[in-house]
């Protein structure tokens, strides 16, 4: 099993590559859309505004790539924090405040992310620490073996609303509560970074990699 | 519901962890590796890891030591000393930083709070804030180059333009309580953040695990920060959420894998 972790110029990009060296599988960065073919399964990392990810996303080749071989070629796909808000149709992250048009995002999962505050949330954003993750019976093998209310490590501002309640995986309570986890057939995401949340998301890692068809 | 967290900081000095008193008379505490080894180890909630001195030097940041530390650490890592410029930051997420902690460079430069945000997002700026009090005990004075030179700036007004220019946490760290024990200085801990929207980690003076539980319960502090008490007392971060939990706020609880699901 080969993971590729997408290196689009942003992201904390060693963090994630150790944690799936700890679970002793060989990730591969890769650097070029060109080369998104060679591996198994890919990881979508990311730290950063969306705006600007988006657009490296697509200058980059990648978008095109990932819709080839994630979308076309069936291969899975975990968006990690920002990796996974890029899967929505749009977000209003890096948008001026009265402008109309959202920032399109690869469009894998439809929705759209939202400011936490807009969303209805009166707490301290960003929404930064562990907090218990609830996920819904139906989840499949993401969350195999992570009892309900285990806390994993956030760090946002910004939510993903997908259009459809059924790709909701998990959820979290943050003054309102916040998707945690989405899945569209194959492709994953995480609001919480897994490669930062410890044992917890070593397990949820190893999940992903040996089962991620569940 | 989201835990408050524990942090122990980690100060760095050119080849080991050092600690003072009201940021002087720096002691030797040990080499970095195996501090942050058993920090993960026992699942501390987050490390702040600063090199003291990077600021004094002309050469670029340590980014092999910072890769050297971060290899066994898979819990958020927030790194900070000397940072100037935004292509530092990304380096210090690729060597295995989480987040980025500033605190001269928002003095000498401003716009790089904002630059990084823009970048990396807000969650990624910890704007760190050193003050002491006024002399004459009303309000607090910003300090910039690790706590030697006074900026001018007041502490409430200061951290609303941080907010402002996009930080996503700030660390409030009291001079005069550093290293002494005697516990964080509440009154600027809870103006601060009654100042700000964004979360506040109040760091300075922590001796015993009850200055936590009061920064939390009576300033308001989203998350504590000590490193004294955990070097040099028998005190631990595991201890002080166990007494926090005891105190009713909640902390976070180590994974226990759930076998039958």
């Amino acid at each position: 099993m080969r993971v590729g972790v997408i290196d689009y110029g942003v992201g904390n990009l060693g963090s994630v590559m150790r944690a799936l060296e700890e679970l002793r599988v060989t990730p591969v960065l890769i650097t070029r859309a060109i080369d998104i073919h060679t591996v198994d399964s890919l990881i979508l990392p990311g730290v950063g505004n969306f705006a600007d990810c988006a657009q490296l996303l697509d200058e980059g080749g990648w978008a095109q790539a990932l819709r080839d071989e994630v979308q076309t070629a069936g291969k899975p796909l975990l968006g990690v924090c920002l990796g996974m808000q890029l899967l929505a149709s749009s977000s209003m992250e890096g948008v001026a405040d009265n402008a109309i048009e959202a920032t399109p995002g690869l469009g894998f999962i439809p929705g759209r992310v939202e400011n936490l505050r807009t969303l209805g949330c009166s707490l301290r954003i960003p929404h930064v620490g562990w907090n218990g993750v609830a996920s819904h019976t139906a989840s499949g093998g993401l969350f195999d073996g992570i009892p309900d209310g285990t806390d994993f490590y956030f760090v946002h501002s910004y939510a993903f609303v997908p259009d459809d309640p059924a790709h909701v995986l998990a959820t979290t309570e943050y003054g309102i509560t916040v998707t945690a986890a989405v899945r569209c057939g194959h492709i994953w995401g995480t609001q919480f970074h897994p490669e930062k949340s410890s044992r917890a998301g070593f397990r949820l890692l190893r999940n992903f990699i040996e089962n991620p068809t569940c | 519901m989201l835990k408050v967290r524990v942090i122990p900081t980690l100060l760095w000095k050119q080849f080991g962890l050092v600690k003072g008193v009201g940021f002087d008379s720096w002691r030797r505490v040990g080499p970095v590796l195996p501090a942050v080894k058993v920090y993960n180890q026992r699942e501390v909630d987050e490390l702040i890891l600063v090199d003291i001195v990077a600021h004094q030097s002309a050469d670029d940041l340590d980014f092999e030591s910072i890769d050297e530390f971060g290899q066994d650490c898979f819990v958020p890592l927030t790194v900070g000393g000397g940072i100037t410029r935004i292509e530092q930051v990304q380096k210090l997420l690729r060597a295995g930083a989480d987040k980025v902690c500033v605190n001269t460079a928002t003095y000498t430069c401003p716009e790089l709070v904002g630059e990084i945000a823009k970048r990396h997002g807000s969650q990624c700026v910890v704007a760190s804030i050193d003050v002491r009090q006024n002399p004459s005990g009303a309000g607090w004075q910003c300090f910039s180059h690790a706590g030697t030179q006074p900026t001018g700036r007041e502490v409430c007004t200061w951290a609303r333009e941080l907010e402002g220019r996009g930080a996503g946490e700030i660390l409030i760290t009291s001079i005069e309580r550093d290293g002494t024990f005697q516990g964080y200085d509440l009154a600027l801990v809870e103006a601060v953040a009654h100042a700000v929207k964004i979360p506040i980690i109040a760091s300075g003076g922590a001796g015993n695990y009850q200055h936590m539980v009061d920064a939390v319960k009576q300033a308001g502090a989203s998350a504590v920060a000590a490193a004294s008490m955990f070097h040099f007392t028998e005190q631990t971060p595991a201890g002080a959420k166990a007494a926090m939990q005891a105190a009713g706020i909640a902390v976070r609880r180590s994974f226990v894998e759930n076998v039958s699901k």
